[in-house]
């Protein structure tokens, strides 16, 4: 049997771990109400202690093989390819991972982690349903106690997931503040955390949050990238030319990009452009944002000239969030990876592409991804290599991409 | 440079009494009832005013005061307008004011900036819910610079070797958080929590005033003599919500305030040790 992919590799120069204040680069840090600092350094400590001990990494690595179906392939899109003409384009198959998407590697990872630090109930907050269903799959697994914060709106729109989190006896509380999508469940997630704080484990679904949340997701998320370099080596015998990956708050493509920081490999995030940049209405954090506060990390955010934040629109809930990943942050203003953007309708016209062309329905999410390569693939040589990270399947989505009926083909 | 925010509660302490520290959303329910309501509160036993300034994402609070501060953004409240409540309450008071915020209006407007105009505005001392102190040396360097006191928060999650390091940076006074939880919810003061308050007391060498959930004479005669202050917020905005007319909403807050700070009378005097 082939060797399973370190959860931690050795630190990588360029941006391994954070520093002892929990910062990439100027970003990150620790910004919570006191009465979560205690169950962050707590929580640092044990996931510390998680990576030194190899029974924990042999209990989750058993899990991701065994139960989430890992790895998951690496596939040749060549009719999607010769579609666009150009580069040839592979995409990781995180879509077929058990439930659906890339979050499953992180809620599995931070169960275990609650159980071994001895609680009891685990509380998570969802956009896209997509993190809420794995949580609650997890909770389902280990037999603990699952409460998912999510938002009115997402509600409506991911109503899939909302059955699949009842079904799994999860309770999903809807939130109905502010935008009623995933910024405001992650503060109604917070305030749970902050009142029950001593029995609760807040599995956090993104790259975001106070330290050692952005770094610890990651590290759950790096498989992806590791699997990845590994079966493009052995498929290719060469590093791909570029990887693409969507990029709400950023988990799969920090995840995706890891393992491949210091390689000579473009990496390339897609934002949200929602109904465009000029019309305000967007989630694109990183390319019209700047940089402050939000739930608990500096980081670029939308904000206004007061500090409020302001509303994200995206049309996949998944990335319908102001904010973004510290490490992302880092990673822009050093010039390592390359953020774009997509719009609400680019993003649906490369889902049906690819539905058309290969037969795989993608996230929302991922959409946004694949609509970028359907600009780049065509300027790039035959021989060169695309990696997508299809983060997702779009199950979620059919309901709401059958309204948007003009962008149908 | 002495702290006025100290100097009033020890004042309050010295008299025999526990200080009295309402807050209220700036802006809320409108500019100028709040400023009457901040007048009124000073008016009726306040030692010292905490003045919230509303914020998109509060997430230390519940839902009272959220509902007061979107009510105040809704209304068009910015961070220019609460300076101006501020400074025109001031002008009707001699209590000190503190002004609670989140760090990013702070981050936004730039430190330096943000300190300058809060302690021109009248404003003494500034609590900042989600800057714990490893994160807030920027912040004290430009509090310090413009005479702000800085107010950090200890919950009783903080381990004590955790609490002699924020007692060391806090000034004007430490705030207890007297639950594992949001501002407003249902305050249960367990044996535990007053053994930590008192353990947090004598490593403090300022004043240490509790909050979150303290809504009644009854919660306030409690907690007297376990702590130099008592901070109450959402009791005041529920009772404030509860009034159509503004005039209405500025003589219950101010009946509320002075039933609480009756309250705080100790029984044996001012004999309670620090």
């Amino acid at each position: 049997m082939k060797s399973w992919p370190a959860l931690s590799e050795e630190p990588k120069p360029l941006t391994g771990r954070p520093d002892v204040r929990g910062r990439f680069g100027a970003y990150g840090g620790k910004f919570v109400p006191e009465t979560l600092v205690p169950a962050l350094l707590e929580l640092d400590a044990a996931f510390e202690g998680a990576l030194a001990d190899s029974t924990f990494r042999s209990e989750l690595d058993d899990l991701l093989r065994n139960y989430v179906g890992r790895e998951t392939p690496l596939y040749e899109a060549v009719r999607f390819s010769r579609r666009l003409g150009g580069a040839r384009i592979f995409l990781k198959r995180e879509d077929l991972a058990h439930t659906g998407a890339h979050k499953i590697n992180n809620t599995l990872g931070q169960a275990l982690l609650a159980q071994r630090m001895g609680k009891k109930r685990i509380i998570a907050e969802t956009g896209a349903g997509q993190h809420g269903v794995a949580a609650a799959t997890a909770a389902a697994l280990l037999g603990m106690e699952c409460v998912v914060y999510m938002g009115t709106l997402d509600i409506k729109r991911q109503a899939l997931n909302v059955t699949r989190m009842k079904m799994l006896g999860a309770e999903v509380r809807p939130v109905a503040s502010g935008s009623c999508s995933l910024k405001d469940s992650v503060n109604e997630a917070v305030r749970d955390w902050v009142t029950n704080v001593r029995d609760t484990h807040y599995i956090l679904g993104s790259v975001v949050g106070p330290h050692p949340y952005p770094w610890m997701v990651r590290e759950f998320q790096s498989v992806i990238g590791s699997e990845t370099r590994r079966q493009i080596l052995d498929r290719e015998g060469r590093l791909p030319d570029v990887l693409v990956a969507c990029v709400g708050a950023g988990s799969n493509a920090i995840g995706f990009f890891h393992s491949f920081l210091d390689d000579p490999v473009e990496m390339i995030g897609v934002e949200a452009a929602g109904l465009g940049l000029e019309t305000g209405k967007h989630a694109a954090t990183l390319n019209a944002g700047s940089v402050g506060v939000l739930h608990g990390a500096l980081s670029y955010l939308l904000q206004d000239d007061d500090g409020q934040i302001i509303e994200a629109h995206s049309v996949a809930a998944g990335l319908d969030y102001p904010g973004v990943g510290p490490e992302h942050s880092h990673l822009k203003d050093i010039g390592r990876v390359r953020y774009v953007t997509a719009t609400d309708r680019e993003a649906l016209r490369g889902f049906y592409l690819l539905a058309r062309t290969e037969g795989i329905i993608p996230a929302l999410e991922s959409a946004h991804a694949l609509a970028f390569v359907e600009q780049l693939a065509p300027q790039m040589s035959k021989d060169s290599l695309i990696v997508v990270c299809l983060s997702g399947r779009g199950d979620k989505d059919v309901a709401q991409v059958d309204e948007q009926t003009e962008v149908a083909p | 440079m002495k702290s006025a925010i100290e100097a009033a509660i020890r004042r309050a302490n010295q008299q025999g009494r526990c200080a009295f520290i309402p807050f209220l959303t700036a802006g809320f329910p409108d500019r100028s009832t709040c400023v009457e309501i901040l007048v009124e509160l000073a008016g009726s036993g306040a030692d010292v005013i905490e003045v919230g300034l509303p914020f998109s994402d509060p997430l230390a609070d519940g839902p009272t005061i959220q509902s007061a501060g979107k009510q105040a953004l809704d209304n068009g409240v910015t961070p220019e307008v609460v300076l101006e409540i501020v400074a025109a309450a001031k002008k009707r008071m001699s209590a000190p004011m503190v002004l609670m915020t989140y760090l990013n209006p702070i981050l936004r407007a730039g430190t330096e900036t943000f300190a300058a105009r809060a302690r021109k505005a009248g404003v003494s001392g500034v609590i900042v819910p989600d800057l714990p102190p490893e994160e807030a040396d920027d912040w004290l360097d430009a509090a310090a610079k413009h005479g702000l006191d800085t107010t950090f928060m200890i919950a009783p999650t903080t381990p004590l070797d955790r609490v002699a390091g924020i007692a060391a940076k806090t000034s004007g006074f430490l705030y207890y958080v007297s639950m594992t939880g949001v501002t407003g919810s249902a305050l249960v003061v367990s044996n535990e929590v007053l053994a930590h308050m008192g353990q947090v007391r004598r490593l403090s060498r300022v004043p240490v005033a509790v909050g979150f959930g303290v809504s009644t004479p009854e919660h306030a005669r409690t907690l007297s003599e376990a702590a130099d202050g008592v901070i109450v917020g959402s009791a005041l905005i529920r009772e404030v919500q509860s009034r159509q007319e503004p005039g209405d909403a500025v003589l219950a807050a101010g009946r509320l305030a002075a039933s609480l700070s009756a309250a705080l009378y100790r029984p044996n005097g001012g004999n309670v040790t620090n």
